[in-house]
């Protein structure tokens, strides 16, 4: 049963602890200095942490391999493990066998070739710079097994398919009936019978059945106790010795939860989507990276992305979704200035704040704070205040006359504005 | 009449720190009872900004005060436990501020507070309501202000407001209110994947109240609930003015906005793009806005 596991889970820190937040409230999102450091994305896990993860809590899986980063260590390991090997591209992207990232090799000499080949190789725009060489396995069959959180039933969904190695999403769109999907109620979670049950009703063989349902309590188990919202095993493999292990592994955590989970939250230091991404990060603002030219910022998740949408309706193209959250003193908005304006494809930027708690003037001179700690910027900024004290934060503005600033009335018109300007640029 | 919260609401505040004291006394500067603090430390002490009593316990401040609503602040490592003591009270109206909880922590408190019948639905009636994490909480302007929605742009009014977005919300409320238009009550269900309470646990809550003539929700990208929501609008109000505005509609599959729960899941069963919900929606006769400002616009012709 699922209950020992999650009530392990429960009692993790004192409660005392718990009110001892420090420092001043901030402004539309007050409880953003108590959120924990991780907070905001997820973290994935690449295959060989994934693994690691896996043995470490009993999910049968290869035999540990090893990491190279370079053709020569690649061809090291092959010969120091003296059977045929698979050489692995470590990216966080789907796809990596249909792009050439994964390649059996009989001996090292062959590893070094493929090593060569896939190291630097692009993966839907992720460069690979490390792989994995492991010892390969005899597969006699190939499935697709995971569990993952579910919004809309509150609860845990388990994907079962006898069809492997292939992408589930297309095994989804042209058979259907190929694919099991079982809601799982967290407050019973999932025993021997009921994993048997999952597998026998997704039409798994007889002879896989009781590994299989073995290997799915270790994964569920390890889903809920590691705080993931994604456990995903493509292909799950039956080997000619019948035994049964997941060959590779796709492993989401919940940043949120990090802080119980040390051992992860060092993993995802290595991960980062774009080099700002990881910046971001390390400053805790909420950033996202997107293609265009006008950079965006704003207080407010759903006020930020309200904001790129007009940007876009305006004609032009976002280069970022940057959430400067509650606050907007003259440090959060430097950091937050800086950050946008190292992206070099950045031409204007669009500022919107609406004053809720925090007014429109503290807001203001914020913004021109930062502008002095920036220095001379070749972009023109786009401030548009609204709410609480907006018409004194744009007096403030307005008497500063700024070169960088134009100020705009409403988010639509900034929106226009920033556009024109990065158009101009 | 409002949802929720009125004149009689009478807060204990789980969280007495900067954070806490802060909106608390916010809020009860606006006419909100607050009636007592909760920190397991200072049990017995006064809280001396708000000159109310602190017990160590919200099951302690039950038994000696009239409580009907709990507000809590406290850091998202410990809300979970903050929100199962408010529940183990029997506070009938449970408002969860902090941001960050772990996905797998509100499992727990969704499937404790909202318990799973035969069919899969979960049972609502007779529990008490959670509403966030991650919100900015509620108003019903006049009357009481739990949490930290800026009360100086609103006013009493008859339209309903439901947001998953704080600063989404704050706007349509001001763009409104520049138009003369007020509200019965504001809600923030909050930006995470799972909620206490979401669009369809509020709305017939709006139906029902005599002082809401019209309701605006604003959804963003991620999960599927704005369609419920419409499909219940359509089939039992259909006459009630509503507009909606769903954000997103530039955001790329697979990357999370900002909200943990602001998300396009890739490879999924579709329906979560802002542009899915929109298409949705109209069709089913809801007036959509393609930014803040037009929704409001589109409100405020409704009612004039």
């Amino acid at each position: 049963m699922g209950e020992p596991e999650l009530c392990a889970r429960r009692r993790f820190t004192p409660l005392d602890a718990a009110h001892d937040d420090t420092g001043p409230p901030t402004a539309t999102s007050p409880y953003a200095i108590v959120a924990p450091r991780h907070k905001g994305r997820t973290v994935n896990l690449m295959e060989y942490q994934g693994k690691e993860l896996f043995r470490s809590l009993g999910i049968p899986t290869t035999p540990r391999g090893e990491l190279a980063t370079s053709p020569g260590e690649a061809q090291t390991h092959a010969a120091n493990f003296g059977v045929p090997v698979m050489v692995k591209a470590q990216v966080l992207a789907g796809g990596r066998g249909k792009a050439g990232g994964v390649k059996y090799c009989e001996d090292a000499d062959e590893a070094r070739a493929r090593a060569e080949d896939i190291l630097g190789l692009d993966i839907s725009g992720h460069t690979v710079e490390k792989v994995l060489i492991e010892p390969a396995s005899d597969i006699a069959e190939e499935y697709y097994l995971s569990i993952l959180l579910d919004r809309s039933s509150k609860g845990y969904k388990v994907i079962a398919s006898v069809e492997g190695g292939v992408e589930i999403e297309e095994v989804n769109r042209t058979r259907p009936e190929r694919v099991l999907k079982e809601d799982i109620d967290p407050t019973v979670g999932i025993d021997r019978d009921r994993a048997k049950g999952i597998l026998t009703q997704a039409n798994f063989p007889d002879d896989v059945i009781d590994a299989g349902a073995d290997l799915l309590v270790a994964l569920h188990q390890g889903f809920v106790t590691s705080d993931a919202t994604l456990f995903e095993v493509n292909p799950l493999i039956k080997k000619t010795d019948g035994r049964v292990i997941a060959l590779d592994s796709k492993v989401t955590i919940d940043n949120n939860a990090l802080f119980r989970h040390e051992d992860l939250a060092a993993q995802s230091e290595e991960e980062a989507d774009s080099p700002l991404e990881a910046r971001a990060k390390e400053e805790g603002l909420q950033y996202v990276k997107l293609d265009g030219d006008v950079g965006v910022l704003g207080n407010g998740a759903g006020l930020v992305m309200a904001t790129l949408d007009v940007v876009n309706q305006a004609g032009g193209q976002p280069a970022n979704f940057l959430d400067v959250g509650g606050g907007a003193d003259a440090e959060k908005m430097t950091e937050s200035l800086s950050l946008v304006l190292s992206d070099e494809r950045v031409r204007s930027v669009l500022i919107n704040i609406f004053g809720g708690i925090t007014r429109g003037d503290e807001v203001a001179n914020g913004i021109l704070a930062a502008l002095d700690n920036l220095g001379e910027i070749p972009q023109k900024l786009v401030v548009r205040l609204d709410g609480t004290n907006a018409e004194e934060g744009r007096a403030i503005l307005d008497d500063a006359d700024h070169p960088s600033i134009v100020t705009a009335d409403t988010m639509v018109a900034g929106a226009e504005k920033a556009v024109e300007l990065a158009a101009q640029a | 009449m409002s949802i929720l919260i009125d004149s009689d609401t009478r807060v204990l505040v789980q969280g007495t720190g900067n954070q806490g004291t802060f909106h608390a006394k916010r809020n009860a500067g606006y006419g909100t009872t607050i009636v007592a603090g909760v920190h397991p430390k200072r049990g017995g002490e006064t809280w001396e900004d708000l000159d109310r009593p602190i017990y160590a316990s919200a099951t302690e401040a039950v038994e000696h005060q009239d409580i009907n609503t709990s507000m809590i602040l406290v850091p998202a490592p410990f809300a979970r436990d903050a929100i199962m003591e408010a529940y183990e009270a029997g506070i009938e109206l449970i408002v969860c501020l902090t941001e960050g909880i772990p996905v797998h922590d509100m499992v727990d408190v969704y499937n404790t507070f909202y318990p799973r019948a035969a069919d899969g639905s979960f049972t609502k009636e007779g529990r008490p309501v959670l509403i966030g994490p991650n919100c900015p909480g509620l108003i019903s302007p006049g009357k009481a202000n739990v949490g930290f929605i800026p009360e100086s742009s609103t006013r009493r009014g008859s339209v309903g407001l439901v947001s998953r977005s704080g600063t989404l919300t704050y706007q349509l409320m001001h763009e409104l209110n520049a138009a003369g238009v007020g509200i019965s009550t504001c809600v923030g269900i909050g930006g995470d994947p799972i909620i206490g309470s979401d669009f369809m646990d509020i709305i017939p809550r709006f139906a029902e109240d005599p002082e809401t003539e019209a309701i605006v929700f604003v959804g963003e990208i991620g999960g599927t609930e704005e369609q419920r929501v419409g499909r219940w609008i359509h089939e039992n109000i259909p006459d009630t003015p509503v507009a909606a505005y769903v954000a997103g509609f530039t955001a790329p599959p697979g990357k999370q906005m900002g909200h943990a729960g602001a998300i396009v899941k890739e490879g999924g069963d579709g329906g979560e793009t802002a542009a899915d919900k929109k298409e949705a929606l109209t069709e089913l006769g809801i007036d959509v806005g393609m930014n803040p400002s037009e929704t409001a616009q589109l409100m405020i012709e409704r009612l004039s």
